[in-house]
């Protein structure tokens, strides 16, 4: 996919003034964050089962090459085939190679945020084949040739009026005075359209949000069902995953599960949760006759030898971002590439380059919050200070910026000499603001006085204060 | 009201203040206050000169080598007291949370860093936590609300503390804060390097304040309080901001947080 992230200033200013943008994103402040709670809360072992989750994913990515290979030999025993691919072109092309070899004119696709990260509609789009999304949210970005905005909740950046509009817009063929105000009727239209494609495909392509190495199976998770049909219904099924989706075993898959659907939507479980193992077999009465498995690395190995490491254990539940006030202040698009949120500010300068995306760690207060709920203990705000050390030693960091903590640090690690430099700017501030209490512009300021007035100090410092104070008590203690 | 419950004697603990430089700068009432407090609490409260910043700004921004400078000169200071303390959850998790991290790899600070870190807590914490305080002598006459400041809530789990010191000063009613523990877009430098992004943010929080219907919004960091004032005051929202310690010390008479204080100057200015 195409990058903006290093437009991230000027996509968050646009944002910030998007009124049906603001009113959308409500939605994920509103819906996600509560529902989560009170799924968390039904739990009692939840925090047990997020150690478990976390200690099962540490030592997968501890014997990855391990699981990987075990992966690779239940698969092929089971009569599919597994293209390792190194970077986003590698897997775009055999996906296309496959394709290409049947024949295929239309593709259906469940949700994968893999096939957004190489950019996979786009490619075969241009080699003639059409990709027809088949999640809702996708469908709907696909009309309005958007990118995601949200890992799990595709289109949240949409109300329903606007999706009214576009479904008028491009379904010409219903009668124009249908009633469509209803989610529900969104739904079941979405649902109409997409039936004939289902049966019309050549190839269906979905994500997985797991593979289980003890069976060599992908998993699939969705409220929709659409994978399903997806997967099952074409003459080729093809999984794009990557190889950080890797589980040991179905136990330990069935843990992983329990925190995913809570943290994810509040559900105790999604509606939907298929295990597919290889094509199918003399005795099944249906499924694909080709499964094929795309497992992409595009920069996963690095990240595994690397302070990020920990990011890989992330589980795509989209929480971080649910929780994340600035996600909740631009949406997901502002933050330009594939991955958004938190995850994404830790993800994207790994897989498309620092300097590529070096405001997205930047733009955190370092709150916590995310930390405080993913459900995989990635300390997200650790990693993105991370990339932020990078960031100085590589002398990205913006000059202006630079200079300023320069300065500030020269005074800080000189105490005497800083109380001295601050005791005279405090009492010069503190004059100048002592009429109004506050200052509507300041020099040097103009970050915090564009929106906000900036407190005036008091005039005196306290170490001032307090070594007068100090001085004279000790003074009369002495006259005693 | 007592001017100290339990006088100090030469069993007390010798308390180190970390004043925090924002304290130090904006606002020196709220160190004077922490120091009632402490004193009250029974506690020697020495204030080291050689203190400045804790070092957030630089190790925030990716500056790791002035943090870790600014870090030893702060383990330096701080050497040989019985407790570290600071009017800040955000100062006081980045000597306990930090620091150690920060100085792990230096054989000559390590173990220094890990002391320190093992000595130091935030202001209110201390005064429930380990000096057991129940209840302070203090009067306060209003509806207050409190925001819970994102460090010292998730990193040090200050939550129950400042709400359970503040139902004992009289006169005091609390309005829970809708959404009091969502970050209210201070982050250090980031408010002035997205101020967009910080502006909506804060622009919640005075909507949560108001809704909150108190006419005094506390907090237990002056980052957030500047940020939360500052904004209130550019709204027109006529709500108070002040530092938890100024109530709990029974130290909230001046002005508050942005508003000016009552000179002649002022008098003359109001006639006129
Ligand atoms: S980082 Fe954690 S919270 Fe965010 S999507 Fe991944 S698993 Fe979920």
């Amino acid at each position: 996919m195409h990058s903006t992230a290093r437009a991230f200033k000027a996509n968050a200013r646009t944002a910030v003034e998007d009124p049906q943008l603001k009113r959308a994103l409500r939605h994920v402040k509103e819906g996600f964050i509560h529902k989560r709670a009170k799924a968390v809360a039904r739990l009692p072992e939840f925090e047990a089962l997020r150690d478990a989750a976390r200690a099962i994913k540490d030592h997968t990515l501890a014997h990855l090459d391990l699981y990987l290979e075990h992966y690779e030999a239940r698969v092929t025993a089971h009569g599919g085939q597994v293209h390792w691919c190194v970077t986003a072109a590698d897997a775009r092309a055999a996906v296309l190679d496959i394709c290409r070899r049947v024949g295929a004119k239309t593709v259906t696709k469940g949700k994968s945020m893999i096939a957004e990260e190489i950019a996979l509609n786009e490619h075969l789009e241009a080699n003639g084949i059409t990709p027809v999304e088949t999640d809702l949210g996708e469908y709907i970005i696909q009309l309005r040739h958007e990118p995601p905005s949200h890992i799990i909740a595709p289109a949240v950046h949409l109300t329903k009026d606007v999706i009214e509009a576009d479904f008028r817009a491009k379904h010409t063929h219903l009668p124009t005075g249908r009633s469509l105000g209803e989610a529900r009727e969104l739904v079941d239209e979405a649902r109409t359209v997409l039936r004939e494609r289902f049966l019309k495909a050549d190839v269906g392509i979905t994500g997985a949000n797991f593979l289980v190495a003890e069976t060599g199976s992908s998993v699939i998770v969705t409220n929709e069902g659409n994978g399903d049909l997806t997967q099952i219904l074409p003459r080729v099924h093809i999984v794009v995953a990557s190889l950080e989706k890797i589980v040991p075993t179905l136990e330990d898959l069935s843990i992983i599960l329990r925190v995913l659907a809570r943290s994810a939507t509040g559900q105790e479980f999604s509606t939907y949760t298929t295990v597919s193992t290889g094509p199918k077999r003399p005795e099944d009465p249906d499924g694909p006759e080709e499964y094929h498995v795309i497992l992409l690395d595009n920069g996963r190995s690095a990240m595994l030898g690397s302070v990020f490491r920990d990011a890989l254990r992330c589980i795509r539940c989209g929480a971080c971002m649910n929780h994340c006030p600035v996600y909740h202040a631009v949406g997901g698009h502002a933050y330009g590439w594939v991955y958004p949120g938190p995850i994404g500010a830790v993800l994207t300068p790994a897989l498309i380059g620092l300097e590529n995306a070096a405001d997205l760690p930047n733009a955190s207060t370092f709150c916590g919050r995310c930390e405080a709920v993913c459900p995989m203990e990635i300390p997200l705000p650790r990693l993105m200070r991370h990339w932020r050390e990078q960031e100085f030693a590589r002398h990205l960091t913006p000059l202006a910026a630079r200079t300023g903590l320069g300065l500030w640090a020269f005074f800080a690690k000189r105490p005497t000499l800083y109380r001295w430099a601050m005791r005279a700017a405090m009492k010069a501030l503190g004059r100048l603001g002592r009429r109004r209490g506050r200052f509507s512009t300041l020099p040097l300021a103009g970050g915090w006085t564009r929106f906000r007035d900036m407190p005036a100090p008091e005039g005196e410092t306290f170490q001032a204060a307090w070594a007068a104070r100090h001085g004279r008590a000790r003074a009369q203690g002495g006259q005693r | 009201m007592s001017e100290s419950a339990e006088p100090a004697s030469s069993s007390s603990p010798r308390v180190g203040l970390f004043v925090t430089c924002l304290v130090d700068l904006f606002r020196p009432s709220v160190g004077f206050a922490a120091v009632k407090l402490l004193e009250e609490a029974g506690c020697r409260v020495e204030v080291p000169s050689q203190q400045t910043c804790c070092g957030q700004p630089a190790y925030n921004s990716g500056d790791r080598a002035d943090a870790q400078d600014l870090a030893r000169q702060t383990v330096a200071a701080f050497e040989g007291f019985d407790y570290v303390v600071a009017p800040s959850g955000s100062c006081a998790a980045m000597l306990r949370e930090h620091y150690p991290a920060l100085l792990g790899e230096d054989p000559r600070w390590a173990e220094r860093a890990r002391a320190l870190a093992a000595r130091t807590w935030e202001l209110v914490s201390f005064l429930t936590d380990v000096r057991g305080v129940q209840a302070v002598a203090a009067r306060f006459e209003g509806t207050v609300t409190y925001h819970d400041s994102c460090s010292g809530l998730r990193e040090l789990g200050i939550r129950a503390q400042p709400r359970a010191l503040l139902s004992t000063v009289a006169g005091l009613r609390l309005n829970e804060l809708p959404d009091a523990d969502v970050c209210c877009g201070f982050g250090g430098t980031f408010c002035v390097k997205y101020p967009e992004i910080s502006n909506v943010m804060v622009s919640e929080k005075v909507t949560c304040i108001e809704a909150s219907g108190a006419q005094t919004v506390l907090a237990g960091d002056l980052g957030c309080l500047l940020n939360m004032a500052g904004k209130l005051h550019r709204a027109g929202v006529a709500v108070r901001a002040r530092h938890v310690a100024e109530v709990l010390a029974g130290m909230a008479d001046g002005p508050a947080i942005g508003e000016p204080a009552p000179t002649s100057d002022n008098a003359v200015a109001a006639k006129g």
